[in-house]
């Protein structure tokens, strides 16, 4: 090593002590500030955390990737209801009631999105009991663009309070299915404003709420512990159960049983199929509320399932009957979305492809043996399909449930998963039956009467979208039905009429 | 003058309409109808429904021409839209009382 000399020593030393200066002010600078923010090791502990989904400790703020997703995931999961459901069931109806279908479709989104705002999403995602939620987030007071660690660390609550939205207004508009072309349209909203308040928001905060008395895998204390991925019981179960009840005290449509009412166009159907099976994916890949592995397992077992499950249903066709329809198809692949929903992010893929196939076969046999047997008029099979799939769903998802897909289950449910998982399931699936039948005959008997629940058999025959609505769907002559010009917005019927008689005098 | 009215299978109209031109027929009329005879309806099954859907789509083709012609016109419409199996149709021939263009006010035959 060579010798420095002194005049370089001199420097060196002078070098040395200019940078001690700096760190010793630097530190002063440090020592300014009002938090010392965490050190490095605490830093990078909460960036793993947000790649792994776990749990922060410092960096409290919404995850952009997260969000892309969940905002994905809400317009996918409100693209399944508008239009995706209207075109599927608008299909299945006749041509004179197109309209009413998606009115009701159209007239849950506005009805929910209101309650949603005012209190449901409070009642169903604030603290409170474990049946129902509290009033803390009534208005979405306090529900902004930071995350509620209670339900998603990474995830703004405003996209989480509108992503839960769009499963509250696809909710009812199921029902829409079992009592479509003869129900006044007062009467369906009604229905649906109490239903939400006495069935959907106490049965969804059970479920999912943090407090809620049957949601086992994130609740300790939770009294029945089942699991629920994406809404076998909250969603799929509490609506066909009340829509077979809802259709029962309805009555038959007029004409049930003796004339054609065949699907006016099956090709909307197909579509609105397509539409409801890429919107599911919002629906269960996004109920893990990160797009994490659990969802990347919801996303592969849902596609499992419903694959399986369009092709089995139009095969039973094929072999019963000579021929695969492509309702059958569309049938099939609804089956197989709704039962894969409660496990979707609890089974595996094989179990997926068990699923399916059950999924193709029970549904198939209740929409065309046991619907014929009882002989009740469930229009376009919402029972058939969202509360058998469904109630099947929810149990084969207490036997197929594995930790090692989801370990979320070893948390709470270490004892329950495997063993006895299915009975909780049973009781969860019991619960949700009597609150969906007792609270809808109640519901429906209350609106039967006082203001009634059909529209007269005139106005029935007529079709909906006239007498309810004053449009028609289609007309069969370019620019409208024959007729003449009355003004701007004819107020009412009675003044057109008297309109057209004097200018006839 | 007579009119002939024949009711055919929706796709033999094509046919139908080239023999008629090439026998010199220089106009038609043509209606989309439904209707049932010996065939009866079909069967559509909707999930657990069944329906006979009694009345199936035809075509009635409708052209008054002079009474010197019916024949060869009955003759052109029957070769044209035979197929040999059931539902090929029908042709009624009935009697035209007047005819009037209204172009130019010519009747009877002229007018056809």
């Amino acid at each position: 090593m060579r010798i420095l000399g002194s005049r370089q020593r001199a420097m060196t030393i002078a070098s040395l002590l200019f940078a001690l200066l700096s760190i010793a002010g630097a530190a002063t600078a440090l020592a300014d500030t009002p938090a010392a923010p965490p050190d490095l090791a605490a830093r990078v502990a909460d960036l793993e955390a947000y790649v792994t989904n776990g749990a922060p400790k410092a960096l409290i703020t919404p995850g952009p990737g997260h969000n892309a997703w969940m905002m994905t995931s809400t317009a996918l999961v409100l693209f399944m209801t508008l239009p995706g459901l209207f075109l599927f069931y608008g299909g299945l109806v006749r041509r004179k009631n197109i309209l009413s279908v998606a009115a009701q479709c159209f007239g849950c989104a506005g009805l929910v999105t209101f309650l949603w705002w005012a209190f449901g999403y409070s009642l169903v995602f604030a603290g409170g009991s474990p049946v129902l939620g509290g009033f803390k987030f009534a208005f979405l007071n306090g529900v902004t663009s930071m995350p509620n660690a209670d339900y998603a660390a990474w995830v703004s609550q405003n996209v989480f309070s509108m992503y839960q939205l769009m499963f509250a207004i696809i909710t009812p508009a199921l029902i829409v299915g079992a009592i479509a072309e003869r129900m006044k349209y007062s009467a369906m909203m009604a229905f649906i404003a109490v239903w939400m308040l006495v069935v959907y928001f106490p049965l969804a905060h059970m479920v999912w709420g943090v407090d809620g008395m049957m949601n086992g895998v994130w609740n300790a204390k939770a009294a029945i512990k089942s699991i629920d991925f994406a809404g076998g019981t909250v969603v799929h179960m509490s609506s066909g159960w009340s829509a077979l009840v809802l259709c029962l005290i309805l009555g038959k449509r007029s004409g049930f049983g003796k004339r054609v009412f065949a699907p006016h166009s099956l090709v909307l159907t197909m579509i609105g199929t397509g539409m409801l099976w890429v919107g599911w994916y919002g629906f269960n890949a996004g109920s893990a509320v990160a797009s994490d592995g659990i969802a990347a397992n919801a996303f592969t077992t849902t596609t499992l399932a419903t694959g399986m499950a369009a092709c089995v249903w139009p095969l039973l066709e094929w072999i019963t009957r000579g021929k695969p329809t492509v309702l059958g198809f569309c049938s099939g692949a609804v089956g197989g979305l709704v039962v894969i929903t409660p496990g979707a992010g609890f089974v595996t893929p094989s179990s997926a492809i068990l699923i399916g196939i059950l999924a193709g076969l029970v549904p198939f046999l209740a929409c065309t043996k046991m619907k014929a047997f009882f002989n009740y008029d469930d229009a376009l099979d919402t029972f058939g399909v969202h509360g058998v799939g469904g109630t099947m769903g929810a149990l084969l998802t207490g036997f197929l449930a594995n930790p090692e897909v989801n370990a979320n289950l070893n948390t709470n449910l270490a004892g329950v998963v495997g063993k006895t998982l299915w009975l909780e399931q049973l009781k969860a699936m019991g619960l949700t039956v009597v609150m969906s039948v007792a609270a809808t005959t109640v519901i429906a008997l209350a609106i039967k009467a006082t203001f009634g629940l059909r529209p007269s058999v005139e106005a029935e025959e007529e079709g909906l979208d006239q007498t309810d609505h004053g449009e028609a769907g289609y007309h069969p002559e370019e620019g409208g039905a024959h007729g003449s010009y009355v003004g701007e917005m004819a107020p009412s019927m009675a003044q057109v009429t008297s309109a057209q008689s004097a200018e006839r005098a | 003058m007579k009119k002939i009215e024949a009711i055919i299978k929706p796709f033999k109209l094509d046919d139908v309409k080239d023999r008629l031109r090439e026998i010199g027929i220089s106009g038609m009329t043509v209606y989309e109808v439904k209707g049932f005879g010996r065939t009866g309806g079909k069967t559509e099954v909707y999930r657990g429904s069944s329906y006979v859907v009694d009345f199936v789509p035809k075509v009635r083709v409708e052209i008054v021409v002079q009474d010197t012609v019916v024949t060869e016109v009955v003759t052109a419409i029957i070769t044209a839209a035979k197929t040999g199996t059931i539902g090929d149709g029908k042709v009624f021939v009935t009697p035209v009382d007047e005819a009037i263009r209204i172009r130019t006010g010519e009747r009877g035959e002229e007018a056809v």
